[in-house]
């Protein structure tokens, strides 16, 4: 007995010394691939911190896109003119679409859509804290087409050259359509700007608070960000924090001046020894507190995406029974 | 003359789709499914597109949405009631889609003034008639629960159907063949959901008329007042 216990143990401890060498081999492929900048694919070996890192991080970028539809769609309803109404719609539908195209991004690494919402509506995952801030005017959705899709596209344009294909590829498709929406808030702030004294004062209202939030988005300072090291090490991440928030406010400044609009801070201005423009201290604490759940929306938002999903459960329900009744099962609709 | 008879049809059309794309606009954020979400607003916006190219036959799109009083839209009160709950969204969809379906065939075969446009619209339409097709099946014939629910919103909504059918001035069409035809259509896909075909009347027992007449349903009063005040707010601005 004592001598085939200890055999079988001997065996085991044979096969983890291979199970290691062979996992030491697939680790130095995959740091060569990433040295390499070549694409790791799903069926690639790939370390369980890259997989569960990726799978956090597109999970957080997919739930900030159908989070984001909803203070946008605030104001489908009262879109002041056809034409903007119809940009609107289309806005929102495709961020509904890129939350398809990143849960299924996340799903090629093992995660499905339905865990992935459970997490969200639990609390358990995380979206971008932008969206939990109001839109409390029409110029709103032109700020935020500017100012949020603007710092969206800076920290996601070298994402299309992220190590994951999947993400990778996704992030192509979905830079385009932002940047698109970016120009159209650009616009519509423009018509704003250059309309009626009550017309400017809406759009300057509304640069005035969502100037600071999009300065926020690009995460906290370098020195207090918990994950980028290791992301950046791995090719996920590109750039640091700080070099996509200063890119972003240099690409700002400018564009502001063309609309006719202030940025809402006098410490900003251009600084010729850095080639940067230097800007105002971001407040911190602001930032903490709206990611701890304390923003303007935070329930407000979570509280809806809940009740949709709840509420639609009885539709998916039905979906999965019919599909079990007429197709073999097998098809039912998803969350 | 004939510049005046088109009007009366452009604006019939034009507000049945404005009507329609804006309560469908109203589920953005609160589908049950993420690619609802996605299918509810490409419906909307392919009636947005329609709206406006209606609109601007009979004059300004604009001034036309956000300008007039309730009494001057000349939607079919189908398309004005609310969202309610899913099941209501789909079967006011199967109601509507179908008929515009049969309707915008037709208008794209002749040579009158909506023929362009009816040929462009008909392809969108065709497809949000399967979106509502498919739909009622799985709804239909899914659980116990989807299948009461869908009966319900099957039977509140058979009231508002038979204004379809009435004839509009400035439109060549068939009423009557175009009405036997779609309770044919839609008979049989309540049939193959499992479902019962109404039995009620399909219209209000009330002689001033509907929706064409500009007779409206109540919460059709505060679909305008949320969907016009921006614009009424800031009297000729631009946006």
């Amino acid at each position: 007995m004592a001598t085939a216990a200890a055999h079988r143990t001997a065996a085991a401890a044979a096969h983890d010394a291979q199970d290691t060498a062979a996992t030491t081999a697939y680790e130095r492929a995959f740091d060569a691939a990433v040295a390499a900048d070549d694409r790791i694919e799903p069926r690639d070996w790939m370390p369980d911190a890259y997989r569960a890192t990726l799978v956090r991080q597109i999970a957080q970028h997919a739930h900030s896109e159908i989070i984001g539809m909803q203070p946008e769609a605030n104001w489908i309803t009262r879109a002041p003119s056809l034409r903007r109404k119809a940009i609107l719609m289309a806005k929102v539908q495709d961020e509904a679409g890129h939350g398809l195209y990143l849960y299924s991004a996340a799903e090629t690494l093992g995660t499905g859509r339905d865990e992935l919402l459970d997490k969200l509506h639990s609390g358990r995952q995380k979206y971008s804290s932008i969206f939990n801030y109001p839109t409390l005017t029409w110029a709103d959705v032109g700020a935020i087409g500017w100012l949020v899709d603007g710092a969206a596209i800076t920290n996601q344009v070298p994402l299309c050259r992220c190590s994951y294909g999947p993400y990778a590829r996704a992030m192509v498709r979905i830079c385009k359509e932002e940047s698109f929406h970016q120009r159209q808030g650009y616009e519509l702030l423009l018509a704003l700007s250059n309309g009626t004294p009550e017309q400017h004062a809406m759009a300057q209202d509304a640069v005035d608070r969502w100037w600071w939030p999009s300065l926020m988005m690009f995460g906290p300072p370098d020195d207090a960000s918990q994950h980028s090291a290791q992301s950046m090490a791995w090719k996920i991440k590109r750039h640091s924090n700080d070099e996509l928030r200063r890119r972003f406010v240099d690409i700002c400044v400018p564009q502001a001046e063309s609309l006719g609009l202030a940025l809402p801070d006098p410490d900003l201005r251009w600084n010729e020894e850095r080639g940067h423009h230097d800007f105002g201290a971001i407040d911190w604490t602001e930032f903490w507190e709206v990611l701890k759940g304390n923003g303007p929306c935070n329930e407000q938002r979570i509280t809806q995406r809940r009740r949709a999903h709840d509420e639609g459960a009885w539709v998916r329900e039905a979906a999965a029974a019919h599909a079990a009744k007429h197709n073999g099962g097998t098809q039912g609709a998803r969350a | 003359m004939t510049a005046t008879v088109p009007t009366t049809a452009a604006l019939a059309l034009g507000d049945d789709a404005l009507v329609l794309s804006h309560r469908l606009g109203e589920w953005a954020g609160h589908a049950p499914v993420l690619e609802e979400e996605v299918a509810l607003a490409n419906i909307a916006l392919d009636l947005l597109g329609q709206a406006r190219a209606l609109l601007s036959m009979a004059g300004d799109e604009d001034e036309l949405a956000y300008l007039r009083e309730e009494r001057a839209f000349r939607n079919l009160q189908l398309v004005e009631q609310p969202n309610g709950d899913f099941a209501h969204t789909i079967v006011r969809q199967l109601y509507f889609s179908v008929h515009q379906h049969l309707l915008y065939t037709e208008l794209a075969a002749g040579d009158g003034p909506f023929a362009p446009l009816a040929a462009k619209a008909v392809k969108e339409v065709a497809y949000h008639r399967d979106h509502a097709e498919q739909w009622t099946l799985r709804l239909g014939d899914g659980t116990e629960v989807s299948h009461d629910r869908m009966t319900r919103a099957c039977d509140a909504l058979w009231r508002f159907t038979g204004e379809m059918f009435q004839p509009v001035a400035g439109l060549d069409t068939d009423g009557a063949a175009m009405e036997a035809a779609w309770l044919e259509s839609v008979g049989d896909v309540l049939r193959r959901a499992t479902l019962t075909v109404p039995e009620g009347p399909r219209g209000g027992a009330w002689s001033a008329g509907a929706g064409r007449q500009g007779l409206h349903t109540e919460p059709f009063g505060r679909m305008l007042a949320e969907m016009q005040h921006l614009h009424r707010s800031h009297p000729g601005a631009s946006w």
